[in-house]
């Protein structure tokens, strides 16, 4: 724990996980993305709103299409932009978090996006951070991912509509070590959806997960009927130390979306990824690349949402 | 007080006669007063294309003082480059908005002539801007706020 997300008017004022914050506020990020996606259809596509603003981006962990989408976010709202490549500078001479943070607050930064290894390091960031100073989580640890969360929940009503509870949302695979399906777990409950569904082996599930409010599948060609919505998770290997699998070829036999296995589903489901994806492993490749998949959409969007979360952190008024 | 329909019908018969019959602007109303007096101006001209709107919600100058209030989407149906643009707007005031319009607006393209339409203009002008087309002039104290209550019936409110 530590600072809240909103302030003492209900505002967004740190964005550090989708966990607990209310409907409306989730609902008010998706609308203001609607305007986004609108204006980034123009010749000219950024707006002045953040003009003087200064926004650094902080990837302890290395990230291209997170990175580079909240890099165009942040230059479409006309803010200024420092790109830190954390990893590869001061964190390797051995500079604590705090010191990074009050190095880049005293160059006048009003938003840090900050991803990390680590669960927790945004909300560090959050509880250290000067008044009137907003940080976003791009991604800590196992523990969250909002903003891709709600890019991912914003191609969803995009496609079906803006009534979740009508809808049968499946995710499938590695759950255990995803801070995005943490998020949208949280954020599709927020919303009402109609059923939540996971479907992994037991060894990628984490402990009571159904606790989190999903019907849990072992069998996915089950877990597959009637849905409206598939989001296959990424494998993350990087993440595993010890047998979490028996191997590639048989996670794809079990686990892997196929445009076969995909028949199950309402004819007009549609397919989502986070990226990025190991083809052959967790989704076949004519799958991802034909006409279920909206895996392409979502990083467009991706852009106008991340404008979206920016746009409500940094506009509060100064009291 | 003022009456909303009678300053109205008197925008109307100024735009009206403004343009000929054949040559019509692409009519661009301000969300949301703006639309709705911009949809009376699209009838009244005989123009067939859907009004366009814009909000002008990520031009606006006061961030930091008042705060980020919701945007709704723009759209704009047609192309504006080279054409007559008439920019509508419910109440001319401080001038805030439509220079935070004109900012928008170039953004999506470059118009040949803008021009402005307000059913109301009252005093306290704070920038030099001024309505080509007025449906009634208006002078208040400067706390007073007039609001335009809408669509339909459309409805001028003194705070």
């Amino acid at each position: 724990m530590g600072v809240a997300q909103l302030d003492q008017h209900g505002k967004l004022r740190h964005f550090l996980s989708t966990e607990g914050l209310p409907r409306a506020v989730l609902e008010e990020i998706l609308n203001l993305a609607d305007a986004f996606v609108e204006t980034s259809g123009r010749a000219i596509k950024s707006v002045p709103l953040l003009r003087g603003r200064t926004i650094a981006m902080l990837f302890f962990e290395s990230s291209t299409r997170t990175r580079s989408t909240f890099e165009l976010a942040a230059k479409r709202l006309s803010a200024d932009v420092l790109t830190l490549d954390v990893g590869a500078s001061s964190a390797a001479k051995g500079e604590t978090l705090l010191d990074t943070l009050r190095n880049l607050e005293a160059m006048h930064c009003d938003l840090f996006v900050v991803r990390h290894a680590d669960s927790g390091a945004a909300q560090f960031f959050a509880n250290h951070a000067r008044e009137g100073v907003a940080v976003l989580n791009a991604g800590d640890g196992r523990h969250a991912h909002p903003t891709q969360a709600m890019l991912d929940i914003y191609t969803i009503r995009r496609h079906k509509g803006p009534d979740f509870g009508a809808l049968r949302v499946v995710i499938v695979g590695d759950v255990l070590h995803s801070r995005v399906a943490r998020s949208q777990i949280h954020a599709l409950n927020t919303l009402h959806v109609g059923e939540l569904r996971v479907a992994a082996p037991a060894t990628l599930l984490p402990d009571a997960v159904e606790a989190l409010g999903v019907r849990v599948f072992d069998d996915l060609d089950l877990a597959l009927e009637d849905a409206d919505v598939v989001i296959g998770l990424r494998l993350q290997k990087e993440r595993m130390r010890g047998a979490y699998l028996p191997s590639e070829s048989e996670y794809f036999q079990r686990y892997g979306l196929t445009t076969e296995r995909l028949k199950r589903a309402k004819p007009d489901c549609i397919v989502m990824h986070p990226g990025p994806m190991n083809r052959g492993v967790e989704i076949a490749s004519d799958l991802a690349d034909g006409p279920h998949s909206v895996i392409l959409e979502q990083v467009s969007n991706g852009i106008a949402v991340r404008m979206a979360v920016m746009a409500l952190c940094l506009g509060r008024a100064r009291q | 007080m003022l009456d909303a329909n009678a300053s109205l019908k008197l925008l109307c018969e100024q735009v009206r006669s403004a343009w000929p019959a054949a040559e019509r602007p692409v009519i661009v109303g301000i969300h949301t007063g703006g639309a709705w007096i911009a949809e009376h101006l699209r009838e009244s001209l005989g123009v067939v294309a859907p009004i366009s709107t814009l909000d002008i919600g990520f031009y606006r100058d006061d961030l930091s003082l008042s705060g980020f209030k919701g945007v709704s989407s723009s759209s704009l149906n047609e192309s504006i480059d080279n054409r007559e643009v008439l920019l509508v707007d419910d109440i001319l005031h401080s001038g805030r908005t439509i220079r935070a319009a004109l900012g928008a607006l170039f953004d999506y393209g470059r118009p040949a002539r803008v021009r402005l339409a307000c059913l109301i203009a009252r005093d306290g002008r704070e920038l030099p801007i001024q309505a080509d087309f007025i449906g009634a002039q208006i002078t208040l104290e400067r706390a007073a706020k007039l609001k335009l209550r809408g669509p339909d019936p459309l409805r001028l409110e003194l705070l």
